[in-house]
């Protein structure tokens, strides 16, 4: 067993060390991840079946995919979904719009005390998601809200959970939290692009409007469709915001308004596990799917730009 | 020390001295420039007060006794009630709130330290050490990067129900230890942070791999350790769903979980508001003041988390 490189007690050495340092996580890994997902999939394909008369309680029958089928012809899963995507229509160039514009300022030479606004700015993202919510929905009853009573200073009325209001309310308090956050990453994008270009820009007599949306913007184009994405990713899986505006009466906000407030319905109002477990699964692989798609387009740009 | 602690942000605050002045603007009257400075900075402005409106009326509120927090507008005082408000949030109940507040601690301190040593320790053998499978593996942890948290949070609630650990304090650690995204900012941080010449050095010198790691690496790391833990604390801090379903138990509550069960009271007990708003705005300063020190690392995790 004499090997006589002296590289070796090294080598055996620092693999010991790799295992060490890698084997813990990993374990950790299978217990928190693997296993849920494996397990989810075990019992999506059982259903709970009360024999016969009802007596003698529920039995647990192997059904294949009847989960899934289930899950997919439900009605309020299938809405839940077209809540999201009505929402995102709202959210999404509501929030990143403002975070672009917002950026577009602060990068802007005229603007002032920089290192203030990006910080008020940025501010919400240190509060919790719960706890933004209830101070948004106490900003929206009445008695308690100030802004309640700005509107009707002016003489205005406002019903922030009417039908026709509550979703505006709902994209308010998550645009309150995400617009800093996202409004820093597109400062810093912008911060990166090549400071000649935009001299050239203005040398050639662009305006300080022209330069930052035919110049800038393009020039992080990708960031902002990264972002984008990211939020979908995000906002598939929204749960305290309508859970909480639901609490509240809001009348369109019901209790499977969103898909994660469906499974959370279906799993511990109804402990109809197997459709939950097939649900979340669906869920899972869209989530996955939307993120695998920004990393391989953010891949692609980064293997462009370098 | 302080050479190692460089911001991947693009040197954001160096910059923001004026440009030259673009020959079309020194041509141009000063009172236009001077109008469209008005306007970027009052749309910046206006942006401010919307941003900070909330979180001050959460202030002026926590001041008012309960008739007062109808009685008076938003942004006046009524009697100043806000030591009152304090007392009764933290003995309300015998003192429920602060062993809600030390639970948060526990989670989200004991939990990110643990899980931000891990990461680092992974991400730096995913770097510095070569061993079979390595690449497979590492491709399994930005796999684990795209699965939704709240996605798997009733699947792992019903192992967690059949291992028996639903309703104890490890429902809530074991999940937070295991940050797949930390894993991979950690190798990014220590290609970027540890040279491996230092390394190789301080093992002609005869140093063993643990002390390198402890000695040398670590001490290197150390912005990124930062940044890691800040984002894996915010993430338990902010932890509401997988608290909701894995707790029963109200001595086991973290700040957010209580504060939801006392908000949704509120509507039936009027009373129950003034506990909620005191009892947020005390969850929620510690974390502005840290917030507001610890900005660099936010920005250095932004910007990389945005790149990747």
């Amino acid at each position: 067993m004499a090997l006589p490189s002296a590289a070796s007690p090294l080598r055996r050495s620092q693999r010991r060390t790799a295992a060490l340092f890698i084997v813990p996580f990993f374990v950790l890994f299978a217990v928190v991840m693997v296993a849920p997902i494996g397990y989810a999939l075990w019992m999506g394909l059982f259903q709970e079946r009360s024999s016969g008369l009802g007596f003698g309680g529920a039995e647990r029958v192997f059904s294949g995919l009847d989960n899934y089928t289930d899950a997919l012809a439900d009605d309020g899963f299938r809405s839940s979904f077209a809540h999201i995507a009505l929402y995102c229509a709202l959210y999404i160039p509501v929030m990143i719009g403002g975070s672009l514009a917002l950026a577009l300022l602060v990068d802007s030479a005229l603007a002032r005390a920089k290192r203030f606004f990006q910080l008020a700015l940025f501010l919400p993202h240190a509060i919790p998601g719960l706890i933004a919510s209830i101070i948004w929905i106490y900003l929206y009853t009445p008695g308690l809200s100030p802004v309640l009573d700005w509107i009707g200073a002016f003489g205005g009325t406002w019903d922030f959970y009417s039908n026709d209001h509550v979703l505006a309310s709902m994209v308010n308090l998550c645009a309150w939290q995400w617009t800093g956050y996202n409004m820093v990453i597109f400062y810093a994008a912008l911060q990166a692009v090549p400071r000649e270009v935009i001299e050239a820009a203005v040398v050639d007599g662009a305006g300080a409007l022209r330069t930052a949306l035919r110049i800038k913007v393009p020039m992080i184009a990708s960031a902002v469709v990264m972002t984008v994405l990211f939020t979908c990713v995000g906002a598939i899986q929204i749960f305290t915001e309508p859970k909480l505006l639901n609490q509240r009466g809001a009348p369109s906000i019901d209790t499977e308004w969103s898909p994660t407030l469906f499974i959370w319905k279906a799993g511990f109002v109804q402990h109809d596990y197997g459709l939950a477990a097939a649900a979340s699964l669906l869920l899972a692989a869209l989530g996955i799917a939307l993120s695998y798609f920004v990393t391989r387009l953010g891949n692609r740009w980064k293997a462009a730009t370098s | 020390m302080s050479t190692l602690t460089h911001d991947t942000t693009p040197t954001s605050q160096s910059d923001t001295g004026p440009r030259p002045a673009p020959a079309e603007t020194r041509r141009r009257p000063a009172a236009n420039l001077l109008l469209s400075k008005g306007i970027v900075n009052g749309i910046l402005l206006v942006a401010a007060f919307y941003t900070l409106m909330p979180v001050s009326w959460l202030l002026f509120a926590a001041t008012k006794n309960h008739r007062d927090l109808f009685a008076t507008s938003g942004f006046s005082f009524g009697d100043f009630n806000l030591f009152a408000n304090l007392e009764r949030v933290l003995t309300f109940n015998d003192g429920i709130y602060l062993r809600w507040f030390g639970n948060s601690i526990l989670y989200s301190v004991v939990g990110s330290a643990a899980s931000t040593l891990l990461c680092v320790a992974t991400g730096y053998a995913f770097d510095k050490y070569a061993f079979r499978g390595k690449e497979k593996l590492f491709g399994v942890v930005l796999g684990g990067v795209l699965v939704p948290t709240t996605v798997i949070q009733l699947p792992m609630y019903l192992l967690a129900s059949k291992a028996g650990i639903v309703n104890t304090y490890w429902a809530l650690l074991l999940p937070a230890l295991v940050n797949p995204f930390g894993v991979y900012l950690a190798r990014v941080f220590s290609e970027g942070y540890v040279p491996n010449e230092v390394l190789e050095a301080a093992r002609v010198d005869g140093a063993g791999e643990l002390r390198l790691f402890a000695r040398i690496s670590l001490p290197m790391l150390a912005p990124g350790f930062m940044t890691i833990l800040l984002f894996s604390f915010t993430a338990s801090w902010n932890n509401f769903f997988g608290a909701l379903v894995m707790l029963n138990d109200d001595s086991l509550y973290p700040v957010n979980l209580g504060l939801f069960m006392w908000n949704s009271v509120t509507q039936q007990q009027p009373e129950y508001y003034s506990l909620v708003i005191t009892g947020s705005l005390v969850a929620v300063v510690p974390l502005i003041v840290a917030f507001v020190c610890l900005q660099r690392f936010w920005r250095s995790g932004l910007t990389a988390g945005a790149v990747k």
